[in-house]
Parts: structure tokens; C-alpha cells; sequence
């Protein structure tokens, strides 16, 4: 193992360099632009055997990873913000098609207005695709998951595409620490890949997407789909442990910090995640019984440990960083709080959106949070369960 | 080419039962096409007529392997194949030879699949598209596409008191790909069987990407019974309504040129068909048709000066 001081979109070129899949397809979107351009370095240098697809759109990235991870082909893509949208029709195929196709995804908020910094409106909208979808915190955690990631999709029991977040910018751009594993090291841990029906078995010709309509087997297709899902929880948590004995990272769904004897627990994902850590342990100089948890498997979500793991807590705030318009809440908020109702003893939830656009969160944003939070915990009756942090006052008639 | 009657006698890679309609073009054109692919392909078939009707799960009517994915994107998703084919032949893993094939039907390649047909070609992938063209989006019942000749009737451009079916004539989609400087594209008919196959045989040897268009007569969206499919795409051509030519690495060939008094009028062909039945009644009808048949004449003596001149 080696350190360096990487990019987090470098870090996680390096991942896939190193795991060397036979096939990328992939199209430049700001702001994860650094991994087209290094993987195609990679391959221009003859770094790597993988043959490279530079396509003209990412519909078309997604639907060339199909037909190569289709043809049996270990393949990889990746994708930021509108990319991800564009690409979405594929991506449900994909899962579909029990494609073990890996994606690392640098999330940017959705147009429009148009804008190209951090939030998750990207992957999160993405949730329901049936993609496999992890978290990650910084460069470090990109790296690893992107290098976990063939090890789930590839699965047997899983044979599902898995998608690994990093922050736009926040992390993808900035330069960190990093612990890098030889190449030898993740290639063995990676293991040679077994397709199952490729197309490209002339002795076993297979017809892939056939019409699955009224009469068919559509609805039994989806279900064996979402069995997949469920049988991707353990394996997250198993192939988390072995990475964790190569490198002394263990992973699992998510990370907990001081929420043993926590009255209030603050849950978030991904960049700042560190944020709130920060100030935990701040509240916690100053006497608050705060805690936090930071959620790394999005999807499959891993609700009932979630539950569990909050039992104690009397009162949650959820930190998103993207909306859903007309929901009673951000994606983890509806999540976590869906979680925690068949708990023993129900906390009361609440919903902090901060970030959309690449907007900033500053300590005194997250303090704020904490400080109602206390007066719920206190048993004060707070209505009002949606904030948005560090926004500027708007009204409906055009007046800031 | 090896003789009709041999190519006649090689097994089918498109088997019956498939649930296109009686009098349909698209698996015609199919078979003649695979009946002289030189090796084990994989097939990638748009979302459309062919696809729907030829994999109803579980069964296929293929006897390559298949791949459909989407609308807009066979021929992205053949450019994965034909990527993962290399790729591990690279390697090692595979040693045998294969061939890459692409079918869609004229709205999946001239609309909504024009742009991933555009990449591919100009990635050099090496394979095959095929385009079907019945000229209109049949499958959901007969909506207009940029291949629907003007005149037409179509659900989208239906008729009315103000409106004689579609104002706009085709999108020549054959010259786009001319334009892209690939190394071979063709227009086919079925009716002519030895052209289709000597076209679809150095298409499928030639490397790089190839392209070809061929017609695809609909009996249902055209307004036709369904024997008369192939004698409806052999007056297509008479008429040079849908001339037989192919372009070699930017060198044109016109495989069939009707002697004048043979070139037949674009209105016999018309009127055999209902989807242009209004304009032979409709008093704007005679105008439209002078028009339709000058457009046909100006866009053959082109392709006439094409042949010279490249």
C-alpha cells in the first residue's frame, strides 16, 4: 500500500486502472470529465488492455456498456448530473438485464436552472433504477467502493450494476490523501469475471431482451430483480469485510459515531458527512448528547440495521442534499423516517435540505440544526418538520 | 456470391413462427440478408415490428444470439458487442471469428436512432445496418416518420379538408451515411433477391461499418394485400422511387436503371396503395402527385450525375 495525494476523480481512475476492465464506454460531462480523459490516457499509453468506446452521447454510453457487459465483457462507465439523466431509460435495463456493469457516478445537481456544482438530485432520482448504490465520503471511500464494486455487481447472488457516488467538485476536484493499493493487490481481490449467456458463445446462442408483455413473465421478471436487491445486502457487508482485512478499511451500510448514548442523531451522506462529524464532536465538547450516522449503501437500503442502529436516538435529523418536490421530504428523510416507524419506541423526525446547487454549509448551518433539534428533544412540539439550510428567504411572488 | 439455389438450402437463422405479419417485407429482407452472412453473428434489433414479434418470451425466432435493448440505441448497443468482441479476442478469450448486425425499422434509424447510427458509423465499428424502411411507425399503428413519403396518410398525418396526409418527402438517409465516408452503403429491395444478397454479402466482409437500405413494404400501414409485397417493391424501383445503388469507399454505383419508357410513374405505384388512395379523389390530389413525381425525377437524374461525377 502506498499513499499519495490524488483528485477524488484521480482516485477513482486509478480504481478502475487497476481493476482493468475489458471494456469502458464513456462520454465527458463536467464534473466527472477527469475520469474519461485519464482512462482514456491509460489506454492511449497501452497502460491497460481495455478497449475504449468514445461515444457520442451517454444514452449511447450506457447502451454500449449493454451490449459489451451483454457480450461478456467485465464493463465500466461513468457518468455525472445530465449525463445521468440521459442515461437513465439504459439504466433500468441495464438492471434488468442483470448486468454487472459498474458506474461511479460524481454527483452534480440536475438542470435547471443549468449549474454544475454538488447535490445528489442526480443519483438520488436514480434510486428506484435498480441499480445497487453506495456512498461515498471522500477520495478514499471512492476509491475503495469503486474497487468493491465488481466484487458485488459480479456477484452470483447479486448480478446486479452498482453505482459508486462521490460530491462533484467537493471531492472529485479536490486534491487529498489517499491509500493506494498495488495493482496485483486489486486485481486479485477483483478475481477474473465469469459472464453468464454472453452473446458472443457461438455454441450457445441466447436471445437477450426479448418482449415480456401481457401474458409474459414481466411482473416475475421484477420481482427476481428486487430478490437480487435483497440478497445485495449481505454481500455489501461481506465483500466490506474482506476489503476491510486487505486494507484495514472494513465497510459496511453505514458508519456511527458517538450515537450510543445519542438523544439526538443526525444522519448524512456522503461529502459532508465529515462536516457533521466535525461538529459533533464540537456539541459534544459543549455537553449535547449528538451523535450521527453516515449512510454508505443507499440501495439496497439497509433499513431494518438503520432502525437498530437508531433505536436509541428520541430525535433524528436527516441531512439531504437534494429535494423531492411535493414529498414530505428528501429521499433519506422518507427513508429513515420509514425506517424508524415500526421502532419500539418512534423518534421524532426531521428534514434539514442543504446543498442544492453546490451551495455551501457552513458549522454555524449544522449547529442551527442541532439547536431545534434540542428543543424537540426537550419535548417541545415542533410542527414544522422540512428546512432548508443556508437559503436565502423566498416567496412565491417573486420577492427575495 | 455462391448460387441462389445453394443459399436457398442453408439452414434459416430467422425461423417461422414468428408473429410478423402475412405479407410483411421486414423478415423477407431478414432471411435473404442472414442467408449469406458468412459466420456466426450477433444480431441487434431496435425496438419495433421485427423485435416485438420475433422474441415473445421465452421464445425467439433467432438462431444467432440477439440483443435488443431500446428504440434509439441499436446501434450503440451493437458498438458494445462488437467492442466486447475485440476486447477479448485481444485477450485470447475467443478465437473465433463473428459478425455484427444491426436492424431498425426507418423510425428507429432516421428519428429517434438517427444519432447513435450516426456515432457508430463514425467510430468505425465493424457491422452491418441494416433499416427496414416501411416509412412510418408501424408497430404503434402507422404514425409518420421522416422515411413516410409525402402524400401519405398516416395517423400523424392524417387527412383532412386541410390537409392531404403528409406535406414533407423524405429524409434520404442513405446520403447521410454517404456523407459519414464509410466504407460501403447501399439501397436494396427484396424483390431483387441477387442484389440484396451480393450487397448484404460485401457488406458483411467489407471492414468497417456498412450500411444498407432496403424497402420493406407493410400491408397494413400501406393499405396493401399482403401478396403483393414483393411486386410493390419492384415498382417502387421502376418508378425510381426507391432507386437500387451502392456506394463504395465514396464511389457510386445505380444497380438498376430503367430504360425510359420503362421508368414507370410514381402514381401507378401510389395508386395500388391506400395510404394514397385520397389523393386520386381530393381536387388539390393532381398537383400534390406533379409535384411528388418531380421530386422523384429531380432526386434520380442527382443521383444519375452522382454516378459520373464520383
Amino acid at each position: 500500500m502506498s499513499r499519495k495525494a490524488m483528485t477524488g476523480n484521480g482516485a477513482i481512475a486509478l480504481a478502475l486502472k487497476q481493476a482493468e476492465p475489458d471494456v469502458m464506454s464513456a462520454y465527458p460531462i463536467t464534473p466527472q470529465t477527469e475520469i474519461a480523459q485519464n482512462y482514456a490516457q491509460f489506454v492511449a499509453d497501452g497502460a491497460v488492455k481495455t478497449e475504449y468506446i468514445a461515444v457520442e452521447s451517454e444514452h449511447s454510453a450506457m447502451s454500449a456498456a449493454i451490449g459489451s457487459a451483454a457480450a461478456g465483457a467485465r464493463t465500466i462507465t461513468a457518468t455525472s448530473s445530465q449525463g445521468f439523466a440521459l442515461m437513465w431509460e439504459m439504466l433500468f435495463i441495464a438492471a434488468s438485464l442483470r448486468l454487472p456493469i459498474t458506474m461511479p457516478v460524481i454527483t452534480r445537481a440536475l438542470s435547471g436552472p443549468i449549474n454544475i456544482h454538488c447535490d445528489h438530485s442526480d443519483s438520488m432520482g436514480g434510486r428506484d433504477c435498480g441499480w445497487v448504490q453506495l456512498y461515498g465520503e471522500d477520495a478514499q471511500e471512492g476509491y475503495d467502493n469503486a474497487i468493491q464494486a465488481f466484487r458485488i455487481a459480479e456477484h452470483m447472488d447479486v448480478r446486479l450494476p452498482v453505482m459508486t457516488m462521490i460530491d462533484g467538485f467537493i471531492i472529485s476536484g479536490a486534491i487529498g490523501p489517499l491509500e493506494v493499493l498495488q495493482d496485483d493487490q486489486v486485481k486479485q481481490f477483483v478475481g477474473p469475471y465469469e459472464p453468464i449467456h454472453p452473446l458472443l458463445d457461438i455454441d450457445n446462442p441466447v436471445t437477450v431482451g426479448a418482449f415480456d408483455s401481457l401474458g409474459g413473465w414481466y411482473f416475475e421478471h421484477k420481482v427476481t430483480q428486487n430478490m437480487a436487491m435483497d440478497k445485495a445486502m449481505s454481500v455489501i457487508e461481506s465483500v466490506g469485510r474482506e476489503y476491510g482485512q486487505l486494507t484495514g478499511r472494513e465497510y459496511s451500510h453505514f458508519k456511527t459515531h458517538m450515537i450510543e448514548d445519542a438523544d439526538i442523531v443526525l444522519v448524512a451522506i456522503g461529502s459532508a458527512a465529515g462536516n457533521v462529524k466535525t461538529m459533533v464532536d464540537r456539541l459534544r465538547a459543549g455537553g449535547v448528547k449528538v451523535g450521527m450516522m453516515k449512510v454508505r449503501t443507499f440501495r439496497p437500503f439497509p433499513h431494518l440495521q438503520v432502525a437498530g442502529a437508531l433505536a436509541g436516538a428520541r430525535v433524528i435529523g436527516v441531512m439531504d442534499r437534494s429535494d423531492s418536490f411535493g414529498a414530505q421530504g428528501g429521499p433519506l428523510f422518507t427513508e429513515i423516517r420509514s425506517a424508524m416507524f415500526e421502532a419500539p419506541r418512534r423518534p421524532q423526525t426531521f428534514n434539514f435540505i442543504y446543498g442544492l446547487g453546490g451551495r455551501d454549509i457552513f458549522p454555524d448551518d449544522i449547529e442551527g440544526a442541532v439547536r431545534l433539534l434540542e428543543k424537540a428533544a426537550a419535548g417541545e412540539e415542533i410542527s414544522q418538520k422540512r428546512y432548508y439550510l443556508n437559503v436565502r428567504e423566498v416567496s412565491l411572488d417573486g420577492q427575495a | 456470391m455462391a448460387k441462389p439455389k445453394e443459399i436457398a438450402n442453408r439452414p434459416e437463422r430467422l425461423t417461422g413462427g414468428h408473429r410478423l405479419c402475412a405479407g410483411c417485407g421486414a423478415p423477407i429482407n431478414v432471411r435473404q440478408i442472414m442467408s449469406v452472412c458468412p459466420g456466426p453473428a450477433v444480431v441487434s434489433v431496435a425496438t419495433g415490428c421485427l423485435e416485438v414479434s420475433s422474441t415473445i418470451y421465452p421464445y425467439t425466432a433467432w438462431k444467432d444470439s440477439m440483443i435488443h435493448s431500446a428504440f434509439e440505441n441499436a446501434a450503440a448497443t451493437i458498438s458494445g458487442v462488437e467492442t466486447a468482441f475485440r476486447a477479448l479476442k485481444k485477450q485470447g478469450k475467443i478465437s473465433h471469428d463473428m459478425y455484427f448486425v444491426t436492424f431498425g425499422g426507418d423510425g428507429g434509424t432516421y428519428d429517434i436512432g438517427l444519432q447513435a447510427l450516426s456515432g457508430a458509423v463514425e467510430r468505425g465499428h465493424n457491422f452491418l445496418y441494416v433499416c427496414y424502411d416501411n416509412g412510418a411507425y408501424m408497430n404503434t399503428g402507422f404514425q409518420r416518420s421522416s422515411a413516410t413519403p409525402c402524400g401519405a396518410w398516416t395517423t400523424t398525418s392524417p387527412v383532412g379538408t386541410e390537409s392531404f396526409g403528409k406535406t414533407q418527402n423524405r429524409k434520404d438517409l442513405a446520403e447521410i451515411l454517404v456523407a459519414h465516408d464509410i466504407p460501403y452503403v447501399a439501397t436494396a429491395s427484396p424483390h431483387n433477391f441477387k442484389d440484396l444478397m451480393n450487397k448484404a454479402e460485401k457488406a458483411f466482409t467489407t471492414p468497417g461499418p456498412a450500411f444498407i437500405n432496403v424497402i420493406s413494404p407493410c400491408p397494413r400501414g400501406w393499405r396493401t394485400p399482403g401478396d403483393q409485397t414483393i411486386a410493390l417493391a419492384k415498382e417502387a424501383v421502376q418508378s425510381c422511387y426507391w432507386p437500387l445503388y451502392e456506394v463504395e469507399h465514396g464511389k457510386y454505383k445505380v444497380n438498376y436503371k430503367p430504360r425510359p419508357e420503362r421508368k414507370t410513374p410514381v402514381a401507378d405505384w401510389m395508386k395500388k396503395q391506400g395510404r394514397f388512395a385520397h389523393l386520386f379523389k381530393r381536387p388539390d390530389g393532381e398537383k400534390v402527385l406533379a409535384e411528388i413525381q418531380e421530386y422523384i425525377d429531380r432526386k434520380w437524374q442527382e443521383l444519375l450525375k452522382k454516378e459520373e461525377c464520383l
